[in-house]
């Protein structure tokens, strides 16, 4: 079993104002089998931590392994998911689900069995003809999530995955995640603004604090497990304890924001 | 305005047409305005039909257009393959913007008729220097839409890209250049009308076939009718040659639609 790793890895970005530090060195452990969750306010480097997990931006100090393997660039373990799809649109939604196996040179019909596949495992099978621009926003990250699943990654990294879905649909999309999370086993590393959603996701959940980013509390929330086990969704969600932690981490993030206020003074 | 049916403005451009041809009708039918300055309709569509049948000096009105569309076509192919993949690399790298943009900045603005002396100069006043001259003319305004479209590729489709293993190859050729696909056939369109209208312009110069040249010969004989005839005729096949080129880019472009 893979793990995907942040040894000590910050970010220093230069920029035209001087150097920005956009994330103090950070140290977190992504398995596989994991949910790891990173919430935090606006700004504060998440982004950061995901892209230098993929391997777009390097750590300025520390290293990102893969188990004691250094991260030097982006690759077909770590698929990524973005929140504005980042699909092909001159492609159907079965081509872009394919995009990955053709880039390895598979074979047309093999990698469009393959692609029909994931698309029926995403609940779009009726759709692979369907061109990206005739599709929801809900549609389009399905499909950009039944692309990342094609090339057989350890790791999804997942920027706002579901940001801009309205929340029925936001649910359904948590629910499939969870579905493809039990049946893969992948290493999932999400970023998210809803605390609801971090707290019913995630194995481990990590708070952020404001610019510069750095760890602040780690949580381990079970919710996830406890839906896959077979309790209702919506009992999952009003448990007490589900309602307790959901308060918990309200405070915990407005004390952080205040800290950085003063600190700021 | 996208959405509103294809056609439902024709109403207006056929009124429109219509209205002018019966000025040009009756202003030469009355004997207004003398058929040495303005022929009427009856008598260019005759002159027409004429000059498809015989020709006028010294070729058939076909072997004229043939020339002319012989040279575009020619300059367009080298065009396309030279101009793309430089817009490209001005696109993908600074480096190559840098060498190429001052170059292509610096003629761009300079009329082509302008340094159509010096080409002749250098090669003489046969076909290789009227393909040149279109060339030139097509080649930048391709070349620039190709590297302007390349930068505007959303950074997250190519990370994606990488992210699912492409190579350096495959970003450029299967992400990159069909992103810019829609900037590079608006490029093309434009840099097409450019060259058109540059041969003729350079067929009234230096010919001996072509519809420019035909134009002009006709001029100097002062049989109005055919420079009529011509002129109508090179705006015909502009028209349809901007008309193929939005058919070839609403079927590998029409994505753009919903973006
Ligand atoms: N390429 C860059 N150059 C300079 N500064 C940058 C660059 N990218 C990000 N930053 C800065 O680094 C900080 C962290 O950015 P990042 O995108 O990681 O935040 P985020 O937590 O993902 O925010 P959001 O929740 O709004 O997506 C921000 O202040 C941002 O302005
Ligand atoms: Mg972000």
């Amino acid at each position: 079993m893979a793990v995907l790793s942040a040894k000590g890895a910050g970010v220093v970005y230069r920029s035209a104002r001087g150097p920005v530090e956009a994330l103090s060195p950070v140290t977190l452990d992504v398995g596989q089998g994991e949910i790891v969750i990173a919430l935090g306010a606006s700004g504060c480097g998440k982004s950061t931590l995901l892209n230098m997990f993929a391997g777009f931006v390097a750590p300025t100090s520390g290293q990102i392994v893969v188990d004691d393997r250094p991260v030097t660039g982006p690759g077909p373990d770590r698929a990524v998911v973005f929140q504005d799809d980042a699909l092909m649109p001159w492609l159907s939604a079965l081509e872009n689900v394919a995009f990955g196996l053709r880039l390895r040179g598979m074979g047309k019909a093999e990698r469009l069995e393959r692609a029909r596949a994931l698309l029926d495992e995403v609940g779009l099978g009726a759709f692979g003809g369907h061109r990206i621009s005739e599709m929801s926003g809900g549609m389009r990250q399905r499909v950009g999530l039944a692309r990342a699943l094609a090339v057989k990654p350890d790791f999804l990294l997942m920027d706002e995955p579901l940001g801009a879905l309205d929340e029925l649909n936001r649910e359904r999309m948590q629910v499939l995640l969870l579905q493809v999370w039990q049946a893969t086993g992948k290493g999932i590393f999400l970023i998210t603004h809803s605390i609801e959603e971090a707290l019913f996701l995630a194995t481990e959940l990590v708070l952020l604090s404001p610019r510069p980013g750095r760890i602040v509390r780690r949580y381990h929330p079970g919710f996830a497990r406890r839906f896959l086990a077979g309790e209702p969704i919506r009992s999952v969600r009003s448990d007490p304890d589900f309602l307790a932690m959901r308060e918990e981490l309200t405070l915990a993030i407005l004390a952080s924001e205040e800290e950085a206020e003063a600190h700021g003074q | 305005m996208d959405s509103e049916p294809r056609g439902s403005h024709a109403g207006s451009s056929a009124l429109m047409l219509g209205s002018l041809l019966a000025l040009w009708w009756a202003v030469t039918a009355s004997g207004l305005i003398s058929p040495l300055f303005l022929p009427g309709p009856g008598q260019i569509l005759g002159r027409v039909v004429d000059l498809a049948r015989h020709g006028f000096v010294g070729a058939s009105l076909w072997q004229h257009a043939a020339a002319s569309l012989a040279r575009v076509g020619l300059a367009m192919l080298f065009a396309v393959i030279t101009a793309i993949p430089a817009g490209m690399a001005m696109g993908l790298f600074p480096r190559v913007n840098a060498a190429l943009d001052p170059l292509i900045e610096f003629y761009r603005p300079v009329p082509p008729l302008a340094y159509l002396p010096l080409i002749v100069i250098w090669f003489g006043i046969g076909e290789v220097t009227k393909v040149i001259l279109i060339y030139m003319a097509i080649f930048a305004p391709l070349a620039i839409a190709t590297a302007s479209g390349v930068r505007r590729v959303d950074p997250d489709r190519i990370r994606a890209a990488r992210s699912l293993g492409a190579s350096r190859d495959q970003i450029a050729w299967l992400v990159v250049f069909p992103s810019a696909l829609p900037d590079i056939l608006t490029g093309l369109r434009i840099a097409l009308g450019v060259g058109w209208s540059t041969l003729v312009a350079a067929e009234l110069v230096a010919a001996t076939r072509g519809l420019g040249f035909m134009v002009q010969s006709a001029s100097q004989m002062l049989v109005t009718d055919v420079v009529v005839a011509g002129i109508l005729v090179i705006a015909f096949i502009a028209l349809a040659l901007e008309l193929l080129l939005r058919r070839i880019e609403r079927r590998f472009a029409g994505w753009t639609a919903g973006r």
